[in-house]
């Protein structure tokens, strides 16, 4: 084999594996915040609200099926949807370290729900144009379930912040400790700076302002304070997790790991 | 807070071209909750296109004290039911 073969191999090969990776974030992006929306059922304040956190939560873990499915085929090493969400351990896993945070109480978890359906937002629209057309069909089918979790949650934001003088303390308190994880939101590294070099994902770092804008015409609708931009220590998507991605996972994954090829 | 939400009956469309027809109520603490809400409760298995809701303190109900008068009256008019015309077959949702 010649030289430039082989360079032209080895171009494809790690193409191939920045696309599964990539893929793959989004999948678990979506699956760890289904699962913590998951953790509510039953505890949420209202009959109401449990219905409808679950109902986002069940969205989620359709985008992260179809994401996770992919993936593994861009892998190509026959893990499917169900190895690569239970067999999977927490260095494995590359959601953004937002998504695993604690649910709190339920300022926090609007919260952190509203910062990153107003993120998914953003991403999905632009891979509606990638040149993969199957992550752009996933990504049209994703923006219309994200649409309504962007509204549901805004509106929660709103009233919640421009509520009681509890219910905005508390909330603006959840802002403030949630916002040090959204520099990694729209920090590209060399997996997304590929994606978009191949035409397959947005310029990350070019959607930032249109969620800024949005994120902004919320907190003044909501009569929250913008926390100050943070220093970005948080390497979720690359593998380095928070202390509680882990505990979260030991409970998802318990059953199937203790009974393999369990079903119901 | 939940005993402080008003309560609102909704009403789903379940198709394009039929009426809203009423399901049953939700609580919530402002018309977009109750539109949320009737959305998560009731549509959740494609039952509809279109949703309604309505305060149920803004319905004005009929007295059932008063139904004898407001309803027997209708009882021996039996000719104001169109039993006499023949549907074709084309017609539906009648």
């Amino acid at each position: 084999m010649s030289a430039a073969t082989d360079s032209r191999t080895d171009a494809q090969r790690e193409l191939r594996t920045a696309h599964c990776r990539y893929v793959l974030r989004l999948g678990d992006t979506a699956l760890v915040l289904a699962q913590r929306l998951g953790e509510w059922v039953g505890h949420a304040p209202q009959l109401e609200e449990d219905l409808a956190l679950a109902n986002l939560a069940l969205d989620l873990v359709g985008q992260a099926r179809l994401l996770l499915t992919y993936a593994g085929e861009l892998e190509g090493r026959g893990r499917d949807e169900d190895t690569l969400a239970f067999l999977r351990d927490a260095p494995e896993y590359t959601n953004l370290t937002l998504a695993e945070q604690p649910n709190g109480d339920f300022a926090s978890t609007i919260v952190r729900q509203w910062l990153i359906d107003t993120w998914q937002l953003e991403i999905y629209q632009g891979l509606c144009a990638s040149t993969d057309t199957r992550l752009a069909a996933i990504a049209a089918k994703a923006l219309k379930e994200t649409r309504y979790h962007q509204r549901f949650s805004s509106g929660w934001l709103v009233r919640l912040g421009d509520g009681t003088a509890e219910s905005q303390a508390r909330t603006q308190r959840a802002l403030d400790e949630l916002w040090r994880f959204t520099a990694e939101l729209f920090a590209p590294d060399e997996v997304d700076e590929r994606m978009h070099a191949a035409g397959i994902a947005p310029a990350l770092a070019a959607l930032a302002p249109a969620w800024s804008a949005r994120v902004d015409a919320d907190l003044a609708d909501a009569t929250l304070r913008r926390p100050p931009p943070q220093p970005y220590p948080w390497h979720g998507k690359r593998g380095v997790h928070t202390e509680h991605l882990g505990h979260m996972l030991a409970e998802m994954q318990h059953l199937p790991r203790t009974y393999r090829g369990a079903r119901w | 807070m939940s005993e402080n939400w008003p309560l609102f009956e909704v009403f789903i469309r379940s198709r394009a071209g039929l009426e809203h027809k009423h399901v049953g109520s939700v609580h919530a603490a402002d018309e977009r909750m109750a539109i949320e809400h009737a959305r998560d409760v009731y549509t959740r298995r494609q039952e509809g296109v279109s949703i309604w809701v309505v305060r149920s303190s803004d319905i004005v109900a009929s007295d059932p004290g008063e139904a004898e008068a407001l309803f027997e009256p209708a009882r021996d008019k039996v000719y104001r039911h169109p039993t006499f015309y023949t549907i074709p077959d084309e017609v539906k949702n009648l």
